[in-house]
């Protein structure tokens, strides 16, 4: 009884038009949030926030930099899990879902390694240095590359979703033995420099604006893969009779 | 006494590319039968066989299958193995053991006895295909899912094809082949494979 | 049917020699050309410890390793070998791993063998030589492992070299950080046994994750034709 009504479920969560429906609203609330908590972040961060007394003003490109860090590898991992979920129980929808966050989450890897990089120039007077964080954010942008390359050489859909779901989960569960080893050599190799974000004490002033930021990023990821998501599923559901009912405005999806 | 069907169809329709390529056929395959696969080029033979072989999963309908050899374009040869060697594999996979005897005379009789110890790889295609045909003979497999298995065949190849498969019949297995050219079985019967109505699928 | 694919790989080794040879010889000319291309970063003083040549020593390994993967399973697709193996076999995953295993003999474990002479060719100090064998010896089954699934969903592809690539040299990096860092260690008199533990943990890792990639890929592969 609750076996049958879960599958029900189960299959309902699966089926692009439901999810469709089900994300219309999502989509604004998403887009909205992201737009007051990212303004407000940028705002408190840039302009109330102290300056470091270390760094002075160029720690303020943390606001970037961390929240793009944290979000190209929740991206990734996402990317991992919906390719776990499509493998095991053949659902169509994650495909649409990894399609969504590959495009953006090699975007956000380079904003990060970017950022990274513009931070690094008055911290270490050095474009870039093979600190451990950054060689781990790089190793990530050749994960999202390698998937990238993979579903370009695919022509056939279906078997792209499944090679690209495959390579995702592997990549996944790659992650946390890739970030040990880095931080490995990292300590070994490198002269003993400060950490950018771990400081021991970093007031509260400075870092509930990253906490927005943080929010505001993950909120933007959201939105952005929610769109991506959505008219994924109008392109591939493009023969379906509901999205012709929804797009002369016969029906509800 | 009735007889367990080797394969039952279920109004299967097999998938490329997000396109139905025939429409949905159902089947019935008993002890004894030989069918044989009509369709123009593209029509989805190959991808039928493979799909009841179990190397192609985007299909509806349903199938069981049980006990298949499948026999693609490409035959399972290694090119560095001689003949002896692949079958010895071949059956292996299978869970047997060929004596040495058996395999000889399987050679023999698709007539590529002389060839035993040579490699595969300095054969001719139409050898090949014969070394083909002794695995078949040797594998106690009873469902055959052969492709086009008149490729590459001489006269006395083709006669010795046409024996084989009558012979594989008569003792209770059954074979689906798809063909271009038709095999004189007794008692054949055919599956058209029609081209479906183009339609994407959801 | 372990036995008869044990048997027919090992036959196949037998006579494709150059599947052996050639990643081999590749590996002692990359080394060369090295040698060739930074000679002061060479030190041939036996007893003095070398800053570059563990690293190199490694990331050599990887490259000649990506090399041999390219054509881990294209012959056996090509022919439809795989095909039979996956209709016919009572339990692929074995014969998967089978190829694997057979795969490492024949390049990883082949390149441990090597790593000494390796060693001394980059002026690695000579206290280093046996741990360096043996940093191969457990890093390279990661390689092989990690580097099937790459090879798995790749054969089907015209040029697959360069994807195969993209998709496995990550991968091997944290193979490269320990194996490279036990050599370092070795040199300067350290204990090895924190980069053994985590040499063989990754590939242990690997191992209880490739082999069901690998037949989950290679199923990819065969339904794209």
């Amino acid at each position: 009884m609750l076996g049958a009504s879960l599958k029900r479920l189960w299959h309902k969560l699966g089926s692009p038009r439901w999810f469709f429906s089900l994300t219309t609203r999502w989509v604004t609330f998403f887009g909205w949030s992201a737009a007051v908590l990212l303004l407000w972040g940028a705002i408190w961060g840039l302009a109330y926030a102290p300056a470091d007394y270390q760094q002075g003003n160029s720690f303020r490109i943390m606001y970037v930099h961390v929240p793009a860090a944290m979000l190209a590898q929740s991206l990734y991992i996402g990317m991992g899990v919906a390719g776990f979920i499509g493998l095991v129980w053949r659902m169509k929808l994650t495909d649409v879902a990894i399609s969504a966050c590959l495009p953006l989450g090699m975007v956000i890897t380079a904003l990060a390694l970017f950022s990274g990089s513009v931070w690094g120039r008055p911290t270490w007077v050095s474009w870039w240095e093979w600190d451990g964080r950054t060689v781990s954010t790089l190793v990530l942008f050749f994960l999202y590359v390698g998937i990238y390359a993979l579903r370009e050489a695919i022509a056939e859909a279906k078997l792209r979703a499944r090679a690209s779901a495959l390579i995702a989960m592997v990549g996944t569960v790659n992650i946390p033995i890739i970030k040990y080893s880095v931080e490995w050599w990292n300590t070994l190799h490198q002269p003993a420099s400060f950490g950018l974000t771990q400081k021991p004490a970093m007031p509260s002033e400075m870092w509930l604006p990253l906490l927005v930021m943080v929010l505001g990023f993950y909120c933007f990821a959201g939105f952005i893969v929610l769109l991506r998501m959505r008219s994924e599923i109008l392109q591939r559901e493009m023969n379906a009779r509901w999205v012709g009912d929804w797009i002369t405005g016969r029906g509800a999806p | 006494m009735t007889l367990q069907p080797l394969l039952a169809v279920n109004t299967l329709s097999c998938e490329r590319g997000g396109r139905r390529l025939f429409s949905p056929v159902s089947l019935s395959v008993l002890p004894g039968d030989y069918v044989e696969l009509i369709g123009a080029n593209g029509s989805g033979k190959s991808t039928l066989l493979r799909t009841l072989a179990g190397l192609h999963s985007q299909f509806t309908g349903e199938y069981h299958s049980q006990d298949t050899l499948y026999q693609g374009h490409r035959l399972g040869l290694d090119g560095l193995l001689t003949p002896l060697e692949n079958l010895a594999w071949l059956a292996g996979l299978e869970d047997h053991t060929l004596d040495h005897e058996t395999t000889l005379n399987a050679l023999d009789r698709t007539g590529v006895l002389t060839m035993a110890y040579s490699l595969c790889a300095a054969m001719s295609a139409g050898q090949q295909r014969r070394v083909a045909m002794a695995r078949w003979v040797l594998s106690s497999r009873k469902l055959w899912l052969l492709d086009e298995p008149l490729t590459a065949l001489d006269a006395s190849a083709q006669g010795l094809l046409r024996d084989i498969i009558a012979e594989h019949c008569a003792n209770g297995g059954a074979v689906i082949c798809a063909t271009h050219n038709a095999i004189a079985i007794d008692g054949k019967s055919e599956l058209i494979l029609d081209a479906a109505i183009a339609e994407t699928l959801p | 049917m372990i036995r008869g694919a044990l048997v027919r790989e090992w036959q196949v080794l037998l006579r494709a020699k150059g599947a052996v040879i050639n990643p081999l010889a590749f590996l002692l000319l990359t080394t060369m050309l090295f040698v060739i291309a930074a000679p002061d970063a060479i030190t041939t003083a036996t007893d003095e410890a070398s800053a570059v040549a563990p690293g190199v020593l490694w990331t050599l390994v990887l490259l000649t390793q990506l090399l041999a993967l390219d054509s881990m399973y294209r012959r056996d697709f090509d022919s439809g070998v795989l095909e039979q193996t996956l209709v016919s076999a009572q339990v692929p995953f074995v014969t998967v791993l089978i190829r694997i295993f057979m795969q490492w003999l024949s390049t990883g474990f082949i390149m441990a063998c090597l790593g000494p002479v390796l060693g001394v060719m980059l002026g690695l100090s000579s206290q280093a030589l046996p741990a360096t064998a043996l940093a191969l010896l457990l890093g390279t089954p990661a390689l092989s492992l990690l580097g099937s699934v790459g090879a798995s969903v790749t054969v089907g592809f015209n040029r697959g070299g360069v994807i195969l690539a993209l998709l496995v040299l990550p991968l091997f990096l944290p193979t490269l950080v320990f194996g490279a860092d036990m050599v370092m260690a070795a040199q300067a008199g350290r204990s090895v046994m924190p980069q053994v533990y985590a040499l063989s943990l990754i590939s242990l890792v690997a191992l209880a994750l490739a082999p069901f990639a690998t037949l989950a890929g290679l199923k990819i592969s065969l339904e794209m034709q």
